[in-house]
């Protein structure tokens, strides 16, 4: 298990004083003006050599997806944006980043921005975060008072501005092209790419866009060494990593630990448990709404990082865990997913605009029953043929969640659809 | 839109016109219309929680947008309220994390306790019900939010309080209502357990 030493969020629960005063006593604004002067491709390459992957979900190299940005600064300004969308079922991380440790995020913004040459962030934060939007303006207010951001931020010389930009309720702006859509003032409905956003985002400027968490571990990353990041977890998956446990545990919670910790052990460590003990467990989805459930058996053995959940065809995602018993009825958890999903489709591509809510639909038939078994398979095709025929990866998202359910429940399926048969009859 | 009695105009109050100019100024020169969602946000809470044509075509001849640019944005996102919403907007979460924790339990608390079903306004207007997909505080469920504030670890008992209280014109205590600080285990720290009364 991971040393308290090691924990980069040591106020992640709020505990301490998230304001400047607070955020300094742990050591954040100390001598970011060395990380700054390391410049530009220093930086760029101890974010590589540190393996910090994108903690958004789909796990990027972030040293690598900042490296595409253009060298020289031309015409067009460059951009960081960064993803404080949060909105993928059971995902909480970056919400507690966001009041509790304010400031790793604005000094995250500098250095990211300072590294790819841009002289402003958008942090665009889910409009329901209200109190979490003040906390972070409040962070940015006194970092501009104490000269940290602004002109010579740092006293580096760089110029830069960093600004929040709040949502109103959209799952969809998550995605990185609708989020840029938004923030230039429109429907939030993903682009097509390329071009990616690294030639061509905001303002149809070089922009990259990055998860909360993601820029938040960057400076601690570059302050005690990238081969300190890479020692933790495992090759390929290294790190720290904020893991939400939500549902049928004894004490849900949010706990920063070692990637490739063991789910097991995780669960049994932090959250007390699953309730009514391990053996209650039914199922579990490890990595937020959108990746495929696992079955107490692989659950009893698999690492909590990007390559161990992807070989049991799911996937680490946001990491966020959600726990469900034996008295869950999974076919009406995934339905709830599905439905989800159909009010969510920002509804630009045919295949997921119609398609889930055809799933959706569905999905209530097999909570109730009324279905036939050849209809399971026929669910299975469908999620196939909305799998990667569209724009963004919300149809994916709403596809693997049914997936799973066959592919680890069937016979629950069948089942149901036996049971509603034999009390027509 | 239909049949909601719509204002025949809109503008802002000074108060809200700065705010509004302070917002336009984060984004650079001629990109302005960046600003589109944070001003119909301003107007919407300027005009009790609820966004009316007139607010609509007001922000989109102050950011000089073509109307139909405005509406477009308007009725994307849930949180622009088309119709009027009570003083409170009680909004429950019922996606899965929650549902887990029993959000279904929370949910009739709250149709009982307030005499409405979902997208129902009390008659004396203090409360409308909705329900709302995933709000990010996972950890915490099952929650609500209830206008710009969220109340966490919910049981039927205590979402029933914080609705009484708000009917009484009082301020119940926001976040988790079990006594939590935040998302720590309710049982006591694993973790950080040096830092602990740090700071």
């Amino acid at each position: 298990m991971l040393k308290d030493a090691d924990r980069i969020f040591t106020n992640i629960y709020g505990l301490g004083d998230a304001g400047l005063v607070g955020a300094k006593s742990r050591g954040d604004w100390s001598a970011t003006s060395e990380i700054l002067a390391k410049g530009r491709d220093q930086i760029v390459d101890e974010v590589k050599e540190s393996g910090l992957r994108g903690r958004g979900g789909a796990g990027f190299g972030a040293g690598l997806k900042w490296s595409f940005m253009p060298k020289e600064i031309g015409e067009r300004p460059h951009y960081l944006v960064v993803n404080a969308d949060e909105g993928e079922p059971g995902t909480c991380k970056d919400r507690e980043i966001l009041r509790f440790e304010p400031h790793k995020l604005v000094e995250g913004c500098l250095i990211a921005s300072f590294a790819m040459g841009a002289h402003a962030a958008y942090i665009y934060i889910r409009g329901e975060f209200f109190r979490e939007a003040e906390a972070l303006q409040s962070a940015i207010d006194e970092a501009y008072d104490a000269g940290l951001i602004g002109p010579d931020a740092c006293g580096s010389g760089w110029d830069f501005d960093c600004y929040v930009h709040r949502g109103m309720g959209a799952y969809i702006c998550g995605e990185e092209t609708a989020l840029i859509e938004s923030l230039e003032g429109k429907k939030g409905q993903p682009r097509l790419k390329p071009p990616f956003p690294a030639n061509s985002g905001l303002y149809g400027c070089p922009t990259t866009v990055n998860n909360v968490e993601t820029i938040a571990v960057a400076p601690t990353i570059l302050r005690r060494g990238h081969e300190w990041f890479a020692n933790l977890g495992r090759a390929n998956n290294t790190g720290t990593k904020l893991f939400n446990i939500s549902g049928h545990v004894n004490n849900p919670c949010t706990v920063e630990e070692e990637m490739s910790v063991p789910l097991k052990e995780l669960i049994e460590v932090h959250a007390g448990g699953v309730i009514g003990g391990w053996e209650n467990l039914k199922a579990i989805i490890p990595g937020g709404a959108s990746v495929p459930c696992l079955p107490r058996s692989i659950c009893d053995s698999v690492l909590m990082d990007f390559d161990s959940l992807r070989e049991v065809q799911s996937g680490l995602g946001t990491a966020a865990i959600m726990v469900m018993d034996q008295s869950t009825d999974i076919i009406a958890a995934i339905a709830r997913l599905s439905a989800f999903y159909t009010h969510e489709s920002c509804g630009q591509c045919t295949p997921c605009r119609e398609g889930t809510g055809w799933m959706s639909r569905m999905m209530a038939r097999l909570v109730s029953g009324e279905a036939s078994v050849d209809e399971i398979d026929t669910l299975e095709q469908v999620t196939r043929q909305i799998e990667g025929h569209t724009i963004c990866a919300l149809g994916d998202a709403a596809a693997w969640p049914i997936q799973g359910l066959i592919r680890h429940f069937r016979p629950e399926l069948e089942a149901r659809i036996e049971q509603a048969k034999s009390q027509a009859a | 839109m239909s049949d909601v009695t719509q204002p025949e105009s809109f503008e802002f109050s000074p108060e809200f016109r700065d705010a509004a100019d302070a917002f336009i100024a984060k984004y650079p020169k001629g990109r302005h219309e960046s600003a589109v969602m944070p001003l119909l946000d301003l107007a919407q809470r300027q005009h009790d929680g609820w966004l009316p044509r007139a607010a609509m075509d007001y922000v989109a001849e102050y950011l000089a947008m073509p109307p139909i640019r405005v509406y477009e944005v308007a009725t994307f996102y849930t949180m622009y309220n088309l119709e009027p919403v009570g003083k409170n907007h009680v909004q429950v979460c019922t996606n899965l994390p929650c549902w887990l924790r029993g959000s279904d339990g929370i949910v009739e608390a709250c149709k009982r306790t307030l005499g409405v079903e979902f997208g129902g306004t009390t008659e004396d207007g203090l409360f409308t019900l909705s329900e709302m997909e995933c709000l990010g505080a996972c950890v915490n469920a099952p929650m609500m939010q209830i206008n710009d504030d969220y109340y966490e670890d919910l049981d039927p008992t205590s979402a029933e309080s914080i609705l009484t209280e708000l009917r009484l014109g009082e301020t119940p205590k926001t976040g988790s209502q079990i006594g939590r600080k935040s998302c720590e285990p309710s049982s006591g720290l694993t973790s950080l357990t040096e830092m602990d009364g740090e700071g």
